[in-house]
């Protein structure tokens, strides 16, 4: 018997009514995703990538299909449901890192722990932790605008890890940052990996998803592809 | 995430614009500045005047004329009552309830001592006047019923009018006054009973009713006879009595159509309590008003809010916060607002109170039910016009939101 898989998508469509027109960001599409996995989506724009990764990460539900989250029917969930799904078993990293400006990296990494319930005590021993892993164990209680784009995008980070969720969904999280910086992150999110966790990141730059074990790729709302990375970019090699 | 949290964490937001979080709290400090300071300056004139109501004593009654009314027309008469009203009441064996008796003339008159003069009110009474109004004799003697029934021209000084007059720490006693160009001789000067502007009880002139009625005004009805009873228990029976023989004197069958009235203290009392009650209540009100406008500028800065956080409420939401956490959290900060804004407002409400009572010599009077109330209500205000931006940052989709520019 195979074990449960992390993610399991089924046949979702997601489909966006505007006035007379219908437009299916997302039609049919399919995969599952196990423990450990590290998987990069792809696609143009309009692929319905950011549609799929909104579904994903329990921010969006499909018109129809099963979203299947460590066995659990997220379709089905209320708001409030999934605003705990969120908390609990997703790590968000975004584009634009989406940090509380005039907060410090120690205030912004608590943030889900405060809504996820961990003791009060225990916030910012954990909040630390986590920013050291990220390697800003200096930088505590600089505020976004005092840190440069990889820095808050390893706030992000560490922000994302703080609930020890079941997955972390990174959303072009390079999008916004010089390509030597680009690469600390992506070195960053292969250690993670490499500790087991299971990374997906929705990409459309080709070098970022090389760095991945697998790549989903999507045209149209479609499944075009889905297979596993064999020209992997060895990240341990590139040093800093 | 606790209440503590939640507090801390709208109090750093709200420190991050100062200038907009003064300016939206402005409504409600000039809102709660002012209900209580009203209040307050309500209550402590009103307990002036009980005080000064009450000083007069609880078995004195006051009989003032009162329109006649004959074949359902009500006629504008106010010279019912005569001296010789108040010499029958005194007189008449089926009284026995009287103690002491006064009938009074008052009218407002020129005064001129020298080169001074000044405007007050001069009342003509009876010996017994000092008595029923516990008036005290600083210096002189008072006027007797000799002076009464021999018309003459002296007269009783309250110590304000002496001041007015011959200035400070001067014995007038000896000197004369004029009053409408007759000469009268200052014969004695009132103890001081305090009270200021309209309740001024030290600025008078008194001199005998019968100088007053034929000498000065030429009149021969009087204002009110004032009586006081043997004591507090007889009042009722004390009215009923004057009331029978004053209408048997002025052959009035129908209780309903006597041409006088006769008032107890507490008659006076309850009167003037009602009417400074709703004076109170009214300014209150029209105070309320502006916490209202107040409360209607916190909702537009709080709409503003929203708008300018949607980011943030929607990265928030993205990273697990449930609609009613982020209803309190901005709920929190408009309520952290209005009370910030109560507790100022009250600061300055006192402070404008204890101020107006000390320039006004009127007791200054702190009511914890005014403060509690003003908090109560800038709460009450926070929570009814915060809700509805908290319910639309509560309703934002994250997606939406974390997309919006």
């Amino acid at each position: 018997m195979t074990p449960q898989p992390l993610i399991k998508i089924q046949n979702i469509a997601k489909v966006y009514q505007t006035g007379e027109i219908q437009v299916r960001a997302l039609d049919n599409v399919s995969f599952k995703i196990n423990r450990g996995e590290f998987v990069a989506i792809m696609g143009p724009s309009g692929s319905g990538k950011s549609t799929l990764m909104h579904i994903i990460g329990a921010l969006d539900k499909p018109t129809s299909g099963q979203y299947l989250l460590e066995g659990k029917n997220v379709e089905k969930l209320n708001e409030d449901e999934l605003a705990e799904i969120r908390n609990q078993k997703i790590g968000f990293v975004f584009q634009f890192y989406n940090l509380l400006p005039r907060t410090s990296a120690l205030k912004n990494v608590m943030i889900p722990m405060m809504y996820g319930g961990i003791a009060k005590e225990d916030r910012a021993r954990k909040a630390r932790s986590y920013l050291a892993m990220v390697g800003l164990q200096n930088r505590l209680e600089h505020t976004p605008g005092q840190l440069s784009g990889g820095q808050q995008q390893r706030v992000a980070i560490a922000r994302a890890l703080s609930m020890n969720p079941s997955i972390i969904l990174a959303d072009e999280p390079t999008g916004n940052i010089a390509s030597k910086q680009a690469i600390e992150i992506m070195k960053i999110l292969d250690q993670l990996n490499r500790k087991g966790r299971t990374i997906v990141v929705i990409t459309h730059e080709n070098e970022i998803a090389e760095c991945t074990k697998r790549i989903i790729f999507l045209r149209d709302g479609h499944l075009e592809k889905d297979k596993p990375n064999k020209k992997r970019r060895n990240l341990t090699k590139i040093a800093l | 995430m606790d209440y503590q949290e939640l507090i801390t964490e709208s109090l750093l937001t709200l420190t991050l614009n100062k200038v907009r979080t003064g300016l939206a709290m402005l409504g409600v400090v000039i809102g709660i500045g002012s209900v209580i300071a009203l209040m307050s300056l309500g209550q402590a004139s009103q307990q002036s005047i009980t005080s000064s109501i009450q000083s007069l004593g609880s078995n004195l009654l006051t009989i003032s004329p009162g329109s006649q009314i004959s074949g359902g027309i009500r006629g504008g008469s106010v010279q019912t009552l005569t001296y010789e009203d108040a010499q029958a009441i005194a007189n008449s064996p089926q009284i026995t309830t009287l103690s002491k008796i006064s009938a009074e003339f008052s009218s407002r008159a020129q005064i001129v001592a020298g080169k001074n003069n000044t405007n007050t009110n001069v009342t003509g009474v009876l010996p017994d006047y000092a008595d029923i109004r516990n008036l005290a004799i600083s210096s002189g003697s008072f006027i007797t019923g000799l002076q009464v029934s021999s018309l003459s021209k002296v007269a009783v000084l309250g110590p304000e009018t002496v001041t007015d007059l011959f200035g400070e720490n001067v014995n007038p006693i000896g000197r004369t006054i004029r009053l409408n160009d007759q000469v009268f001789n200052i014969i004695g000067v009132l103890q001081s009973k305090g009270g200021s502007g309209f309740m001024n009880q030290d600025d008078l002139v008194l001199i005998p009713l019968t100088t007053a009625q034929k000498l000065l005004f030429g009149v021969d009805y009087v204002s009110s006879i004032s009586i006081s009873a043997i004591n507090e228990k007889v009042m009722t029976q004390a009215q009923e009595e004057i009331a029978r023989l004053l209408l048997a004197r002025h052959k009035i069958s129908n209780p309903e159509q006597a041409d006088f009235r006769i008032f107890s203290q507490e008659d006076i009392l309850s009167t003037v309590t009602s009417v400074t009650d709703t004076f109170t209540t009214l300014l209150t009100g029209i105070a309320a008003i502006s916490l209202v406008v107040g409360g209607i500028g916190i909702m537009n800065i709080m709409l503003v809010t929203v708008t300018e956080r949607t980011r943030e409420i929607g990265l928030r939401k993205a990273l697990g916060a449930k609609r009613k956490i982020i209803t309190a959290q901005f709920l929190t900060e408009a309520v952290m607002i209005t009370f910030l804004g109560g507790i100022i407002g009250a600061a300055i409400g006192i402070g404008i109170s204890y101020l107006l009572s000390t320039y006004m010599s009127l007791p200054f009077t702190l009511s914890l039910k005014s403060i509690l109330l003003a908090f109560a209500v800038s709460a009450g205000v926070g929570i009814l016009f915060g809700w509805y931006p908290a319910q639309k940052a509560a309703k934002l989709e994250p997606i939406e939101a974390l997309r919006y520019e």
